[in-house]
């Protein structure tokens, strides 16, 4: 095997080293840091800014959770499960391409054949403590199934924390009401595409 | 066969004569497509993708041999252009819906598709509909098929099987301005695949074959599949386990496939098995058997307690050859420290064998291996239900029939439909139990070197011949003078006359004629055609490698000291060289490493054998064992290798080296003992970790190694007993008997087989259909079978694998101990009435 690509580490030789004091080893020394440390002044200089601001009343800061952002369609937070529009039936075919393009190892996916003889999905998950929200899933899902979604509010108590298929994916009622939106992100369709496609002759 | 050199591409390539071309490249790692050839099968020639100019002409790689000299370059212009349309055919009309698709990522459509770099399609034809058919343990998706043909060949090759072939696709033919524009072989290869789609032989719906799996393997795309793997997993997340297959003495190199069990379940889980089809070929429970593991949960400190408190107490260990070597050690490790002995009848009568052998050939193992009975053209086996005992040892004598244009000779009394079938050239020979040394006799009698033989075996042998005198009825031709009258004009006179001319003609004639020849009394003792010289004779021709399969029914013979003499004479005086199937997966390892004793004592631990205390890797004893799935070590197998295997899934009880070390053995692991391994025997002091298990690209194994076959004294008296006309037969004592013989269904080897789900073979006594229809039993009577030793109620399975009388008792299903009726020997007389 040709080890060239872990040898080249692409590293240009700019670096230059950091002026680091010594560290203090007695006792006066380590009195002397921390009064230095904190009579620096710079301390004054954060305390000048929000006094200034306040004065100002010129607020930016959107008042969080009260107000929320909007959010552009390309965002990457939890991901979402699409449905079909013509059948309402799930896009996912289980092909599994989430699961190995997955940088950060979060998805897992368990398949089985269903009564149909159909590739059927059976279980689905996404851990979202791992998750690092890059988008490869969406971006190569053939199927335009797996998406990401506006919903970022996903803290939890725990590090462990799990989407399963049947929370990602979209509601029934909403497909009824037509209102599953398209994800606009990398993966999608973009504009033009039969334009760009080439197709295979298919003459009968 | 010759040593030659040979150009590809510029490089000079080492090989021998007659080689063919792609195996030639492969073994030297030059790069020439190919998608319908198997290694160690006759080239199909059905992809053509394989092409390349050899001197200057286009060949197929595949089927062309290489000449000294000959230069050959694997791309031209024209070639490529073939390579790519051949690859656009195959991609015609093939979904792209490689996602839900079992082979995406390990298919050799999608590799070759991108290696030619197939991206656009000039050609297309309407389709036909290929639905999917259910075939049983395999599924067949005609929708993904290219009609390779590597199915057909591997069953008609490698197998024996034949279960497939191809028939009509029922499809339109070509638009014939394809013929003109296409490549020529580009356009050979799509006509003919456009008219055929794989079907079975038999044109039954199910598949009925001894179920190997071996078409699934190498099918290239994801037309065949396993049933139980359908949509399981992609290839890509499976983790690949080196192992050895822990069933049956052939130790063929498997991978396990495992992964995580769900999303749920963490734990892993074997998936499926997977082999290097192109230098091994399993059987189908070393594909299917897989699941064979002892689950255990954690360390059950109290059974481990009693444990080690029954060994020191114990005077006796019982076990059967399913375990490593290693484990093998510790327990004669074991013996010598405790002064225990050690029980294992079937190793201990395959040990006897293998000594009186030796006595005579001078050497602790048989000569010969499964892969040489692979490469020789004549092969003969003796005293083995070939197909159930001993699956690749099948495979050999099938592959050196169809591939080395050879012969076979095949001994047993119980009648093998498979085994006829595997060919024209196959011969059997249904003899009477306890028979098997005329067999022998007449294999010396046929192809022992009689200059060098002792004398009194020549003398013996000649006595079984005598003249007697046939008549023969010949057709000859006899020249008979004719005068025939001819009008003919007369020169002088210009007239018509009659003239009389005398004319000489051939006329055939019937003669009988007594004649004296040659009558072998070995040939009527074993009941061997009347044609059956002739047809032998026929069969030898052109025949230079002799190989001899011995099987498990001659260590048990109550004879089977002289048979193991006389196997040693027919290895040292003829040209045959011998490979005995040992009985159980290391009962060979066993035999060398362990000195069993006879008896037992009064307090036995068993392993896997059911004693006053029990070590169980079934999960059935006092105190769980890991079983082989579950360990690391090594087997010995039938051809005389070493063989690494790893642990595919966890374990998390106790194993028998903790037991060793809390009675005064020290190692970490179970594997510090590979390196002490006896010497003496032939094993090597190699350690586990630097044992190889792979293949290379020319074939060559690097598993393990090969054990040394250590030199011993021979005996200077060569002598054989004369054998007795004893036999079983049917009708014993003017009472009507029925014969039986332990033997197991293919697939199903120890209980070990039967604990796995895939592996679904019903336990009972098998009787063939032919037998059952002329008897008053029916498939599902429950029957009480009584021998002199015992006597054992079980149901009665029909079974179309066998033919004749004889009913097939096994030994793999626990419920049925067979052994109250049958021990040592393979055949009993028992009778058999209905309760």
């Amino acid at each position: 095997m040709n080890n060239e690509q872990f040898n080249d580490r692409n590293v240009s030789n700019d670096y230059f080293l950091v002026d680091i004091e010594d560290y203090p080893t007695d006792g006066w020394g380590k009195f002397k840091r921390v009064i230095k440390r904190s009579f620096r002044g710079e301390l004054f200089v954060g305390l000048w800014v929000v006094l200034r601001e306040m004065i100002r009343f010129d607020i930016h800061t959107v008042k969080y959770p009260e107000e929320k952002m909007p959010i552009g369609p390309r965002y990457r937070a939890v991901h979402e499960m699409k449905r079909l529009w013509e059948s309402d039936t799930e896009r996912c075919i289980g092909c599994g391409l989430c699961e190995k393009i997955c940088i950060s190892n979060c998805i897992r996916i368990d398949t089985k054949i269903d009564e149909n003889s159909r590739k059927e999905v059976s279980e689905y998950s996404i851990n979202l403590g791992r998750c690092i929200f890059c988008g490869y899933c969406a971006e190569v899902c053939p199927e335009l199934a797996i998406t990401h979604g506006g919903e970022y509010e996903n803290a939890s108590d725990q590090r462990e924390h799990f989407v399963m298929y049947e929370d990602m994916l979209t509601p029934l009622d909403k497909m009824k009401a037509a209102t599953q939106l398209e994800f606009e992100g990398f993966g999608a369709i973009t504009p033009h595409e039969d334009e760009r496609v080439k197709k295979t002759p298919l003459a009968y | 066969m010759s040593k030659i050199t040979i150009n590809i591409d510029g490089k000079e390539v080492q090989t021998q004569e007659g080689e063919f071309i792609l195996n030639a490249a492969r073994a030297n790692d030059i790069f020439i497509p190919a998608i319908c050839y198997l290694t160690r099968c006759s080239p199909t020639l059905a992809c053509r993708i394989c092409l390349v100019e050899a001197d200057g002409k286009q060949v197929y790689a595949c089927n062309a041999k290489s000449k000294d000299g000959m230069k050959i370059t694997t791309s031209t212009e024209n070639i490529e252009k073939e390579r790519r349309a051949i690859m656009e055919v195959y991609d015609v009309n093939h979904p792209l819906q490689c996602g839900v698709c079992d082979q995406s990522g390990e298919c050799e459509l999608q590799n070759y598709t991108l290696e030619m770099g197939v991206d656009s399609q000039s050609y297309a034809v309407k389709d036909v509909d290929r639905s999917d058919i259910d075939w049983g343990h395999l599924h067949y998706n005609p929708g993904l098929c290219i009609v390779c043909e590597r199915c057909v060949t591997t069953c008609k090759d490698m197998i024996g099987d034949s279960s497939f072939k191809t028939v009509p696709r029922g499809a339109d033919a070509l638009e014939a301005e394809f013929k003109e524009s296409m490549p020529k072989d580009a356009y050979a290869m799509w006509n003919k695949l456009n008219k055929s789609l794989i079907g079975l032989t038999s044109g039954e719906e199910m598949l009925d074959c001894t179920s190997c799996g071996e078409c699934a393997a190498v099918c290239p795309v994801g037309a065949l599949v396993d049933t139980h793997f359908i949509y399981k997993s992609n290839a890509w997340e499976l983790t690949q386990i080196p192992a050895t297959c822990g069933h049956c003495s052939a130790g063929c190199q498997i991978s396990y496939d495992v992964k995580h069990t769900s999303i749920e379940n963490t734990e892993d889980k074997i998936y499926r098995v997977m082999n290097e089809w192109n230098y091994v070929s399993l059987c189908g429970a070393g594909r299917y058997g897989f699941d064979y593991q002892n689950k255990v949960e954690s360390k059950d400190k109290v059974a481990f307690a009693n444990a080690v408190e029954a060994f020191k107490k114990a005077d006796t260990i019982e076990f059967t050859s399913t375990i490593t070597n290693e484990e093998a050690y510790i327990l004669q490790s074991l013996k010598e420290k405790l002064g225990l002995k050690l029980i294992n009848s079937e190793a201990k009568s395959f040990q006897t064998f293998l000594n009186d052998y030796s006595e005579i050939s001078g050497t602790k193992l048989y000569g010969n291996n499964l892969q040489n009975t692979h490469n020789s053209n004549f092969v003969i086996s003796v005293g083995t239900a070939l197909k159930s005992d001993n699956p690749n040892a099948r495979y050999a004598l099938n592959n050196s029939m169809t591939v080395n244009k050879g012969a076979g000779l095949y001994f047993h009394p119980v009648k093998d439909p498979i085994i006829e079938g595997l060919g024209k050239s196959i011969m059997t020979v249904s003899h009477a139990p306890l028979q098997e040394e005329a067999a022998l006799y007449l294999v010396l009698d046929l192809f022992g070197n009689k200059e060098k033989l002792p004398s009194d075996v020549t003398d013996y042998l000649a006595s079984f011949h005598s003249e007697k005198t046939i008549t023969v009825t010949e057709t000859i031709k006899e020249e008979v003078i004719e005068i025939v009258k001819v009008t003919k004009v007369n020169e002088e006179t210009g007239e018509e006359e009659e003239v009389e001319e005398e004319k000489k003609k051939m006329v055939p004639k019937k003669v009988s004629k007594e004649v004296q020849v040659d009558d072998n009394r070995l040939l009527e003792i074993l009941g061997a055609d009347d044609n059956f010289m002739e047809a032998l004779e026929k069969n030898l021709k052109k025949k230079d490698t002799f190989a001899l399969i011995a099987g498990p029914d001659l260590y048990d013979h109550p004879n089977s000291k002289n048979l193991a003499r006389l196997l040693g004479l027919i290895e040292k005086y003829s040209d045959f060289e011998i490979t005995m199937i040992p009985t159980l997966t290391n009962s060979l390892g066993v035999a060398l490493i362990c000195e069993l004793d006879d008896t037992k004592g009064s307090f036995t631990v068993g392993y896997n054998v059911q004693a006053d205390f029990t070590l169980s890797a079934l999960g059935d004893g006092d105190l769980d064992m890991p079983a082989i799935n579950q360990q690391e070590g090594t087997l010995t197998s039938i051809n005389k290798r070493v063989n690494p295997t790893n642990a595919a899934i966890g374990y998390k009880g106790y194993e028998l080296n903790d037991i060793a070390n809390e009675l005064g053995l020290k190692a970490k692991n179970i594997v510090d003992y590979t390196i002490s391994l006896p010497t003496a025997s032939g094993f090597k002091a190699q350690n586990f970790d630097d044992l190889p298990n792979h293949y290379d690209n020319d074939g060559s194994e690097h598993r393990g190694y090969v054990l040394e076959n250590v030199k011993v004294k021979t005996l200077s008296d060569e002598s054989v007993e004369k054998f007795s006309d004893e036999k079983l037969t049917l009708n014993q004592g003017g009472q009507a008997t029925f014969i039986i013989y332990l033997a197991n269904p293919v697939r199903q080897f120890t209980e070990f087989t039967h604990k796995t789900t895939n592996l679904d073979e019903v336990g009972g006594l098998y009787m063939s259909e032919e037998f059952l229809s002329k008897s008053d039993l029916n498939e599902g009577d429950s029957v009480k079978v009584k021998s002199e030793r015992g006597e054992l109620i079980v149901n009665i399975v029909s079974d179309n694998k066998i033919s004749g009388d004889i009913a097939l008792l096994p030994t793999f299903d626990s419920k049925i101990n067979s052994g109250a009726v049958i021990s040592g020997y393979r055949f009993a007389t028992a009778s058999i009435e209905k309760v």
